[in-house]
Order: C-alpha cells, then structure tokens, then sequence
C-alpha cells in the first residue's frame, strides 16, 4: 500500500492528524520525522499520548527517513509521513523517484509570514521552497482537515 | 502574602474564553482565571501564550484534551517548573470549584480539580 499522506504540520501528531486524515484514510502507520523528537525520548512518550492502540507511531530523523521511505511505499500499511517543518519534507523528498503528494496541514504565522490561508502561513522562501519541490514533480496542496477542499500550491502564491 | 494560585485554562479555538466567561456567570468576576487559545499559533507560540499567562506564579494550567497540541505545549514548557502542575479534560464544575478554593497549593488544587471534574461527570 503507498505512503497515503505526506503531510507538513508544525502541531505534528495532534488531532487534526490522528482524528481527522487518519480515521479518513485508514492509516495504520504515523511516521514522524523530526530531528528533535527523534533525540527525545520524553517526546515521543507524550506524542504516543495522542495515538490510539490500534495506530502504529514511528520517530526518526530525516536521514533515517530517507533511508526508509522505499519500505514505506511498500508497507502492506497506510502510511502517514509528518513533518513540522518544509525543508524537512523537501529533505525527504529530494530525488524520490514517484514522490508522494505533499498535504499542507498547518504552517503557523511566524515573523515574516504572511497569511495564505487561515491555517498556513509562509515566508516567501518558504512558498519557493514548495514551488520547487512541485517542479521537482510533488503535488503540494494544502487542506487542514479531510473535506474541507483542497488548495493549490498557485492559490497559496 | 504569597501570590495567589493563578488557572491558566489552554483549549482549542474558542472554548478556554467560553468556560471563564461562563464560571465569571456564576461566580462572578475574577482575575485567577486566564484563558489561553490554540488558535493561529504554532507550538512555539502556544507554549510563550501559556508563560506569558502564568507569570511566574504559582499556577495550575487546564487543558482541553488528554492529549495533542494544547497538552504538548504546556508539558514542553512546564515539565520542569515545580509550582506549576496540568489538569487535562477541564470541565466547568473544576474552574468554579477552583476559584471559590484560593488557599490550595498547585499539587492540592490540582488533585482537588481532578476530583471535582470526575464526580460532575455523570449520568443523572
């Protein structure tokens, strides 16, 4: 089964993802990649706080996920990958042959983000950042919760 | 005089403002509640909401959910803050049973909230 939501959240595991995508989609897997977390023992066990029994949860780093993202596009599993941050998902993504669809979740103001939508909010490097890794051949859209109409990377402009 | 127990209520959207606001129906105004939303913020920013809430003071801070980003960011800030202690699942008989018992240290009024929350859930 392929990697089912690729998805940019700076909450990460919270219930928009574990409530929401993941009933909707059926997921079986959350893989959180985030460099902190992964070095953070106490963090993970307040991440897996928010994960129902019946849903796997997996920390690593970004290289590690690099090194797995095959055996995630080959898990008998739906598999959602999260991360907070958008040069880690361009990270991961880099050269992925058949790269899966970016979901943007919830990118929050910041300094010098401007708003985009009321859940994302993005610097102009950052928008750049998404629109190479669309002409890298990623579909990006942002949508925070299943249903409420996906958005173009061009509305986002 | 020792600061007063200050409750810093974290809740998702619009709720945290609903229940002081209703608890200030009943009991009247007070300044020993603050409510803190998660609203148009990441956890950076929802984590400096709840410290500029608490002040430094003694505080038991009120969560929403058992879990997710209002709880997260209130552990990742107060993990290690020893007169600040986290009650989740915040009903409205805890925050009046709160406000009416000022003397209570944060360890105290905290079991005391989870006590009260628990027994005004029932089925009548």
């Amino acid at each position: 089964m392929p990697i089912r939501l690729c998805r940019i959240d700076d909450r990460l595991i919270h219930g928009q993802v574990v409530l929401g995508w993941a009933r909707a989609l059926g997921i079986g897997d959350i893989v959180l990649v985030d460099d902190e977390v992964a070095a953070s023992a106490w963090e993970q066990d307040l991440y897996r706080m928010a994960v129902p029994p019946e849903l796997q949860v997996e920390f690593v780093n970004t290289e590690q996920a690099r090194r797995r993202l095959p055996e995630w596009q080959a898990s008998p599993m739906a598999v959602l990958i999260l991360t907070g941050k958008i040069e880690t998902m361009a990270r991961l993504l880099a050269d992925v042959p058949h790269p899966p669809a970016v979901n943007l979740g919830g990118i929050h103001h910041r300094d010098g983000r401007t708003e985009r939508l009321p859940y994302v909010y993005l610097t102009d490097e950052e928008l750049a950042e998404l629109q190479r890794l669309k002409s890298a051949g990623v579909e990006v859209t942002a949508e925070d919760v299943p249903g409420a109409g996906a958005v173009s990377l061009e509305g986002l402009a | 005089m020792s600061e007063p127990l200050r409750g810093v209520v974290v809740c998702h959207g619009g709720l945290s403002s609903a229940l002081v606001a209703a608890v200030e129906q009943i009991s009247g105004p007070t300044d020993r509640l603050v409510p803190v939303s998660n609203t148009d913020c990441d956890r950076g920013h929802l984590e400096a909401r709840i410290a500029a809430a608490i002040a430094g003071a003694p505080a038991v801070v009120f969560v929403d959910m058992p879990s997710g980003s209002c709880l997260f960011a209130a552990l990742h800030r107060l993990r290690d803050e020893p007169d600040v202690k986290v009650v989740t699942g915040v009903n409205l008989a805890m925050l009046i049973d709160f406000v009416f018992h000022s003397d209570d240290g944060p360890a105290e009024a905290a079991a005391r909230a989870v006590a009260t929350g628990e027994q005004a859930i029932r089925i009548p």
